[in-house]
């Protein structure tokens, strides 16, 4: 397992000027290694939809490259998604999971089937255009270059350290986040996209 | 026109409004009901159809769709809006973009009494979610469709068009 602050770490200098989408608990991380927020979205908080949202930009934006960090925990939610996905062949759709096997907000509940499911395996089936696997950092960090010059939609399966939360929600510590709205705004207005 | 013409819904009223009102994607489960609109918008070169696993993603491609500065409808079933329920909260109603959902009314009538609970639910449910909706039976309303566009535009958020003639002109 990788922890995940090292993907993020080693991701970064492979960003380019992609756009970056970045969810659950791992996700959080992201925010200590980007160099262009102006591109980063918060596209979270409804059940795992934050997928089908990445890929409405993708749609949307067919000439920039579109990053998603997702988690294991909200694909299973709307699994059905890897095929519309593959349907729409997004060549600009990079779709990276964060797998912690487990719901680590809610205390650290393993997900259903945590160690026994291939999600690359079933992204590749569904019609990625291609699908990894990675559980080791130095793998990971020799590959991902090439990775982001292919064409997609691309899966990128990575084995993280849980990070398990256990402490009541009104007591957790939380970082300062930028608003969905906001990261919103700084997006349309760096790609002068005019307002609707 | 004859009344009996005027009464049916006709497709290309609905794809007619699509064009008028500027819309990119149509984001949507095709239903047995509805497979020659699907084919009539799939005909369409001025128009991006993006069939989808489930209902609730519709609501969150629209999102980032509308993010990029497309003009997405999303095109599903009652029976499918109710699944999709914090989809529609977390991607429409707390997105702030326009958003027109065409809605088929399954089990819509105006004769006699609703059996079909799909159809008893479907406004309790938009009303619960504060969705105003417009009801389209049959041609002659098709300038609803228009009025639901300007709403959505207007207050930047989703608004419904229920289809309460499912059963008719699209399918042929």
């Amino acid at each position: 397992m990788i922890n995940a602050a090292d993907v993020f770490r080693v991701f970064q200098t492979h960003r380019g000027k992609a756009i970056v989408i970045a969810t659950g608990t791992s996700g959080k991380h992201w925010m200590d290694f980007t160099t262009h927020q102006n591109r980063d979205l918060n596209l979270g908080g409804a059940m795992g939809q934050t997928t089908a949202a990445a890929l409405g930009l993708a749609l949307g934006l067919p000439d920039e490259q579109v990053v998603l960090f997702d988690s294991e925990g909200a694909l299973l939610m709307n699994l059905g998604i890897i095929t519309t996905i593959a349907g729409k062949q997004p060549k600009n759709f990079f779709h990276f999971l964060l797998d912690n096997e487990c719901y680590a907000t809610t205390g650290g509940q393993p997900v259903p089937n945590a160690q026994g499911i291939n999600y690359a395996g079933m992204a590749k089936e569904a019609g990625y255009a291609a699908a990894y696997s990675f559980d080791d950092l130095e793998t990971f960090g020799a590959q991902i270059g090439n990775i982001m010059n292919e064409k997609g939609p691309v899966f990128v399966a990575i084995k993280v350290v849980p990070e398990v939360e256990n402490e009541p929600i009104g007591r957790r510590q939380r970082r300062t986040v930028r608003t969905r709205p906001e990261t919103i705004r700084t997006l349309r207005q760096e790609l002068g996209i005019a307002d609707s | 026109m004859s009344d009996a013409q005027a009464a049916i819904l006709r497709p290309e009223t609905l794809v007619d409004e699509f064009k008028k009102n500027g819309v990119t994607h149509i984001i949507t489960i095709p239903d047995s009901e509805t497979n020659y609109l699907y084919e009539l918008m799939q005909e369409q070169d001025w128009l991006e159809v993006i069939p989808t696993a489930r209902e609730g993603e519709t609501f969150a491609i629209a999102l980032g769709l509308s993010i990029s500065g497309k003009v997405p409808v999303v095109l599903i079933q009652n029976t499918g809006m109710m699944e999709s329920g914090d989809s529609i909260r977390g991607m429409a109603l707390d997105s702030g973009f326009p958003l027109v959902m065409v809605i088929g009314y399954r089990g819509w009538t105006r004769h006699g009494a609703i059996t079909d609970s799909a159809a008893r639910y479907t406004e309790p449910f938009l009303n619960a979610f504060r969705i105003n909706y417009y009801l389209v039976e049959q041609n002659a309303d098709g300038d609803r469709i228009s009025m639901a566009f300007k709403e959505a535009r207007a207050t930047k958020r989703p608004v419904a068009v229920l289809v309460g003639d499912e059963y008719h002109g699209f399918n042929r």
